[in-house]
């Protein structure tokens, strides 16, 4: 498919949706449609939106159609020799820059260099009030007005339909190797804290149960380094790229999916069903049988949350909020989207 | 058109009764500081911005959460509106106070709860200043990364509220990027817990909204940020070039080559001159422009990125590049950047400085613009310049006693600032809108655009009690600035106090 600026079809959608006051379901490659509750609506399909609108790697920036797929993108970065350094999970084929955008789902090397969020500096996002607007910009400083474009992150098209993003964009490190290292979780949860407050190049703590994976990142110097004082057995890095896109063995056990996250620090849970670590203790992967509030319930203790990523398992895959956050989501959403006509009830039923 | 509140065109404030207003708060509130004899209220009647300035109705210094929730609950029911303020460091007049309108100063709330070394996280009150939460980490081997230049004064919950940058934020990135989680009251007085102790929060990411919202969302009444550890070292190069256009073009190649410095700065001739002969930090006065370009990180990383990173110099057509021998040398290069301000003061009776961001690939450009507006207003101007993020800090030099030279600065301010919008930059990179540059938020965004602003805003506060007149200007301020020629909007503050 061509590149090609379909925002005024887009509108126009929208507009008729606002008219009809008919509920829209926002979609792009629907790798991501299995996370939330369902929505009825009529698709709103961004894919012919597409395309990379201005792209300076001097400029570390990158600006782009929300119907863009995401791979494309993350080609057209490896060419010019940078990347996402959020490493956003696709989670199926046909995966689009507004589905990273609108899950705001990241990958292992979040803790150490953001998340989908932090690298946004602006966004052009359809409103409830039928206008195509823009906020924020192509520049890594801008404190004017509200911080519309991060807000949106994370929304599930809940507030208003992306159709532009620029992103700052990282060079890709110089060196780069994989370890495998032999304990048990305990002491690999004790030794990432450690290393935590040294001037480490970690750039991915994961633990499957049996040894501890890591990830060293940076100058050929530093990189070399740590391997050498960190010792264990070199790993294949395609591992990160399974962990992030769960195609680990791990994920093919039959039972519901759950994303847990919680302070790294929080120690060893004891939660019925198997457990997968990654961001170095503060996501961690459950494959459990066990009902959704004995599951909250301990993540509630440690300060975490708790979120389901198998569809149909239970009416609100993400967390419950406090109900004070709750009413003002509802007032956030009734003031952006009026007439409750994007995605209606994706994240929460009231939202 | 004055940046002072006005009802015309800013929105009718209610009329309080300030006696029963303050028997009313001391009944309820017994053991609450209350300040409002007028000789009392004058320390607080401006902030950083301080060409400008409004006696507040009454001030209030609580020392703890329930006598802010307490305080917001009666003004909500009352209808008063309230006005937060920190430290009081802010550049935009984010903390002007209102006459008709209570300054709710959070100075008071300046304890360090908690430095947790193994989350690598500080949770703090409002009130604690910037550099506290390294000094209390640094213990530890780690500090909080965001450094605006008055770090030593300005406190953590102003930080959140304007979310401030620093010299460092191309790596570190701004005060957003470096938050866990904000314990807030809302404009009625609900306690809520924005973000969380895990790296994301379920619902909405209300925690970005509220960075940078300028007090008109909710109170923050704690803050938990993220702690780094200190880069083993930091080595600074200092290059010379024979123009502006080469250094601007210096500044797109170290990117170019795959390099991120820690901080990456920029100053002209004029800036340069009157440094060294403040400071003295051995920078060449002949030279058109310095590249301060510091690298941070593990010794082996460093030490190979300052080859790189000279040679691109060089390339370029740097005239010299030198590397600071010692720790001392490199405080020394720094020491004439971060005085880069009170030094263009010592050579002019006044100056205006400007906060607009630009995409880095339009410096020179934007460079050679205003030397030109600088011709064609006759006014010098100094420029120092975060090169690194983009964030120009423009010096416009002129004498307030002489007829004229007053406008002819905000003139050429406002030309300033529209060449930024106009190249795809903005009005405030750090600074904030505030009532400094409400005017100029109708040149940024269209009425629509301010209409969501202002849906948003009804959202968290639909009686509009929290901060009054900041950050978002009414559609009938724009309307009425409209009509007038942009650049009238930009003010002088020659008296004030730059970083």
């Amino acid at each position: 498919m061509d590149d090609f600026d379909a925002s005024a079809a887009l509108l126009e959608q929208v507009n008729q949706a606002l008219a009809q006051g008919t509920a829209l379901r926002i979609r792009g490659g629907d790798s991501k449609a299995f996370l939330g509750r369902p929505v009825a609506g009529e698709p709103l399909d961004t894919r012919a939106h597409r395309g990379i609108v201005s792209y300076d790697p001097t400029e570390l920036v990158v600006t782009v159609r929300a119907g863009t797929p995401l791979a494309e993108l993350e080609a057209a970065l490896d060419a010019a020799g940078q990347m996402l350094s959020c490493e956003p999970p696709h989670l199926g084929a046909g995966a689009t820059v507004g589905g990273m955008l609108a899950c705001g789902l990241s990958g292992p090397r979040r803790p150490w260099a953001g998340s989908v969020r932090d690298l946004v500096l602006g966004t052009r996002v359809i409103t409830g009030l039928g206008k195509q607007l823009r906020f924020g910009g192509e520049v890594m400083k801008n404190v004017a007005g509200y911080d519309l474009s991060r807000l949106l992150v994370g929304s599930y098209g809940c507030l208003g339909v992306l159709t532009e993003v620029s992103l700052k964009v990282l060079p890709k490190p110089r060196a780069r190797l994989s370890l495998r290292l032999e304990m048990d979780l305990a002491r690999a949860l004790r030794q990432l804290a450690e290393w935590g407050q040294q001037p480490l190049p970690i750039s991915a703590a994961s633990h499957d149960g049996q040894a501890l994976q890591l990830r060293l990142e940076g100058g050929e110097g530093s990189v070399a380094a740590a391997r050498q004082r960190l010792g264990g057995e070199l790993l294949d890095g395609g591992y990160w790229r399974d962990l992030n896109e769960q195609r680990l063995a791990f994920f093919a056990d039959p039972r519901p999916l759950w994303r847990l996250a919680l302070p790294s620090t929080s120690g060893v849970l004891a939660l019925p069903g198997e457990q997968l670590i990654d961001w170095g203790g503060a996501q961690r992967w459950l494959k459990s049988d066990a009902e959704a509030e004995a599951i909250r319930r301990v993540l509630s203790e440690v300060g975490g949350h708790a979120s389901c990523f198998s569809a149909g398992v239970c009416d609100s895959p993400f967390q419950p909020l406090a109900a004070p956050l709750l009413r003002y989501h509802r007032q956030l959403k009734a003031q952006l989207d009026p007439q409750g006509i994007f995605n209606p009830g994706r994240m929460y039923a009231e939202v | 058109m004055s940046i002072l509140y006005d009802e015309r065109v800013d929105g009718a404030l209610p009329r309080i009764d300030k006696p029963a207003l303050l028997a009313e708060l001391r009944a309820c509130l017994p053991d609450l500081d209350i300040l409002h004899e007028r000789e009392d209220l004058k320390p607080y009647e401006c902030d950083g911005l301080s060409a400008y300035r409004a006696t507040p109705l009454l001030v209030v210094l609580p020392e703890r959460v329930e006598q802010v929730e307490s305080l917001l609950k009666l003004c909500h029911a009352r209808g008063v509106p309230v006005v937060a303020r920190g430290a009081g460091t802010g550049l935009s007049g984010g903390a002007l106070p209102l006459e008709q309108g209570v300054l709710l100063v959070l100075a008071r709330f300046n304890r360090i709860l908690e430095v947790n070394p193994a989350g690598r996280f500080a949770r703090v009150q409002p009130g604690v200043r910037n550099l506290a939460i390294s000094q209390a980490a640094a213990p530890h081997g780690l500090y909080y990364a965001p450094d605006p230049s008055s770090q030593i004064a300005c406190s953590i919950g102003g930080n959140v509220a304007e979310n401030a940058g620093g010299v460092h934020c191309l790596k570190y990135g701004l005060t957003v990027h470096n938050l866990l989680k904000l314990e807030i009251l809302s404009a009625c007085g609900e306690r809520m817990t924005l973000g969380s102790d895990a790296l994301d929060a379920p619902g909405f990411d209300l925690m970005a909204l509220f960075t940078g919202s300028e007090g008109m969302l909710g109170i923050i009444t704690e803050v938990t940020v993220k702690l780094l550890p200190k880069p083993q070292v930091a080595r600074v190069l200092l290059a010379s070039f024979d123009s502006v256009e080469k250094a601007g073009r210096a500044v797109g190649a170290i990117i170019a080559e795959g390099i991120i410095p820690g901080g990456l700065e920029m100053m002209d001739n004029l800036a340069i001159r009157a440094v060294e002969d403040f400071i003295h930090a051995g920078y060449p006065v002949e030279a058109e422009a310095i590249l301060l370009c510091e690298l941070d990180g593990v010794e082996a990383d460093v030490q190979e990125d300052c080859q790189r990173v000279r040679a691109v110099l060089e390339a370029v057509g740097a005239s010299e590049v030198r590397l600071a021998r010692d720790e001392a040398e490199r405080t020394r290069f720094w020491a004439g950047r971060k005085n880069a301000f009170p030094a263009v003061g010592r050579i002019s009776p006044d100056y205006y400085c400007m906060d607009g961001t630009i995409p880095r690939r339009e410096l020179p450009g934007v460079l050679r613009g205003i030397a030109e507006l600088s011709a064609e207003y006759g006014l010098r101007v100094a420029n120092v310049f975060h090169a690194g993020d983009g964030n120009m800090h423009p010096l416009i030099l002129f004498d307030a006693n002489q007829p004229g030279e007053l406008e002819r600065a905000e003139a050429l301010g406002g030309r300033i600032l529209e060449l930024c919008v106009a190249v795809g930059g903005s009005i405030t990179g750090e600074h904030g809108v505030g009532r400094e540059k409400i005017n100029q938020m109708c040149a940024q965004f269209n009425a629509d655009e301010l209409t969501l602003f202002h849906a948003v805003k009804a959202a968290f506060d639909p009686s509009g009690l929290l901060n009054p007149g900041k950050n978002i200007p009414t559609l009938h301020r724009c309307a009425e600035f409209g009509s007038m020629h942009v650049h009238q909007g930009a003010l002088p503050f020659p008296e004030l106090e730059r970083f």
